[in-house]
């Protein structure tokens, strides 16, 4: 620390940034993924095509969507591991209600409602009945995809409908639908996040409860709302998913948990809450679906693709250690 | 308790009405079968800083959380500016203008120090249906707030994490001192400072007073307390037994209250 003070008055800002590890902790996930884009296009040219470029950002929407859900519930100092249970509740739960004759507005809104509910009873839980927050979303990670296979019979439902098939293969330019909703999800959670009073208190709480209390701010009804949130996204995620594999699996999804909180490590959030963005969890989710796409570009066996997860997500936590 | 044969008269003669911003009248309290706090009476003037010392268990802290809105009294009541109080949360005493800087300075590390002088009463813009946080206004009247009192100014854009234990006091006192609060309740203000910030964070506390606030100050220091108040209130195992001018006290006089060494 008093090193760094020395050198900030000896050298411009630039290249005090460049030596300042805390520099690089911050920007792990932007500076990774321009690496990995230079790698693979180095590799094999075909990387960085319309074509290719425009299924990344495809295949990046759904674990945006979800990263930015963990990045509330994560700037709490809490975790969410049954974002991914909550998706495939959702999903079944979209299936059902459309393989019923539901229509699909009514369809969507039971995703939502089953994503938002996994939410509620897990806020309620952690904030009301002061549970760890890591044993009750492990529970509701069990219970909820319990629940998902018992509603499914175990059976996936094959979901044909032509505004979801557009929602998931239409663009403008290379951009695609699914991926502008992600964006458009991402800019509505910065906002919140940033500009509002909500987001202070979001951050305030997992910065420090007591702090937060003494200033009148009700830190159960703030987790509680953070817990919903990350539900109800869960919910949308599935509409997403449902509309890209154009069935409703109760499939467990584990990897779409695990790149979810990858994805806001990688970018900068604290995994102690009080600190975080939108914008670096979103870079981080485009990083870990940059890095499956290239290695299958490569040709790489899908079976190296959760070992090469696990050690980028190993290194960014490493690189948080030294966030200023 | 209160006629356990005083020697004197009474050190400490009761103000007019008007001049007292609080009247603690026979508050009792106990936390289960500890007896917390036992039929205190006191009183804290307006525009003065009244010490409230004491040893560890005291019960100093536990009274200022009941006149903070954190604790309710069992027993007694306690009136404020005039008319008796009915808080049922910090935030009522907040609304009804008591502020208090907390021993750990309620702040949060992370958030800049604009953030923290606005946290949970943050200046908003109505945009349709949503309100969006109206950051330079914020900022604006933090850096005024900041300037007036602070000597040390910190930089109302950093983050409170990189200010040293004296700056952190100070945004924890200007926090307190804005939004027109008739009383700052300081539990240690200077307990964790070194002698430099001792003496700044002191000069603020004397300018809150200048500026009209009431200041209940809570302090181990008895240097302090006697350079810096204007009446002391002792209090031992829950009672408050004694209470002077602190121009007609001395050091030796406030410990032997204390200890017990001398009833009242």
């Amino acid at each position: 620390m008093a090193q760094a003070t020395v050198a900030a008055r000896e050298t411009p800002a630039w290249s005090r940034n460049l030596r300042d590890v805390g520099f690089w902790a911050e920007w792990a996930a932007l500076v990774g993924l321009i690496v990995l884009v230079v790698i693979f296009q180095i590799a094999n040219p075909t990387f960085l095509s319309t074509g290719n470029v425009q299924s990344m950002l495809v295949a990046a929407a759904i674990l945006i969507i979800l990263s930015v859900g963990q990045t509330f519930v994560i700037a709490t100092a809490g975790i969410d591991l049954s974002i991914a249970s909550a998706m495939t509740l959702a999903a079944v739960s979209f299936g059902q209600a459309f393989s019923r004759g539901w229509g699909l507005l009514a369809s969507c809104v039971a995703a939502l409602v089953a994503g938002t509910v996994v939410g509620v009873v897990n806020g309620v839980l952690i904030a009301r009945g002061k549970i760890t927050d890591f044993i009750v979303t492990l529970g509701t990670l069990s219970a909820a995809s319990g629940a998902a296979l018992i509603l499914a019979d175990g059976k996936p439902v094959t979901v044909i409908n032509s505004t979801l098939l557009r929602l998931s293969s239409g663009s403008i330019g290379i951009f695609g639908y699914t991926f502008l909703i992600a964006v458009a999800v991402a800019v509505v959670a910065h906002v919140t996040l940033f500009h509002t009073r909500f987001g202070t208190h979001v951050l305030a709480t997992g910065g420090s409860p007591d702090a937060a209390t003494a200033t009148g701010i009700s830190t159960p009804r703030i987790k509680i709302a953070v817990y919903m949130l990350s539900g109800v996204l869960a919910g949308l995620a599935a509409i997403l998913l449902v509309a890209r594999v154009g069935s409703a699996e109760p499939a467990a999804n584990t990897a779409f948990l695990l790149n979810s909180v990858a994805a806001v490590v990688l970018g900068g959030v604290s995994l102690f809450g009080g600190r975080g963005t939108i914008v670096g969890p979103v870079i981080g989710a485009l990083l870990l679906t940059a890095l499956v796409n290239g290695l299958t570009l490569l040709g790489v066996s899908q079976y190296y693709q959760p070992l090469a997860v696990g050690i980028v997500v190993v290194l960014a936590a490493l690189l948080t250690r030294f966030q200023r | 308790m209160k006629d356990n044969g005083m020697p004197t008269p009474d050190p400490t003669p009761r103000p007019s009405a008007e001049d007292v911003i609080v009247d603690v009248d026979n508050v009792s309290l106990s936390f289960g079968s500890v007896r917390a706090l036992v039929e205190v009476s006191l009183h804290v003037r307006a525009g003065e800083i009244t010490a409230l010392v004491g040893d560890n268990g005291a019960g100093k802290s536990t009274l200022v959380r009941c006149i903070a809105g954190i604790h309710r009294a069992d027993e007694g009541h306690i009136t404020f500016d005039g008319s008796k109080t009915d808080f049922h949360s910090p935030e009522d005493a907040r609304e009804a203008g008591i502020e208090t800087v907390h021993q750990n300075l309620a702040l949060v590390e992370d958030l800049t120090v604009w953030q923290n002088l606005f946290l949970n009463r943050e200046i908003v813009r109505r945009i349709g249906p949503i309100a969006i946080l109206d950051r330079r206004a914020m900022q604006a009247r933090a850096e005024e707030m900041v300037s007036t009192l602070a000597v040390n100014v910190p930089a109302v854009r950093s983050r409170v994490r990189r200010l040293s234990g004296g700056q952190r006091q100070a945004v924890s006192i200007c926090r307190a001192a804005g939004f027109s609060s008739k009383l700052v309740i300081m539990d240690e203000p200077t307990a964790a400072l070194g002698v430099q910030e001792t003496a700044r964070v002191e000069e603020l506390i004397l300018r809150l007073r200048d500026e009209g606030h009431a200041v209940l100050l809570i302090s181990h220091n008895f240097a302090q307390v006697l350079r810096l108040s204007d009446q002391v209130w002792v209090m031992r195992a829950g009672r408050c037994v004694g209470g002077r001018r602190t121009s007609a006290t001395t050091g030796e006089e406030i410990v032997a209250l204390i200890t017990g060494a001398l009833a009242a």
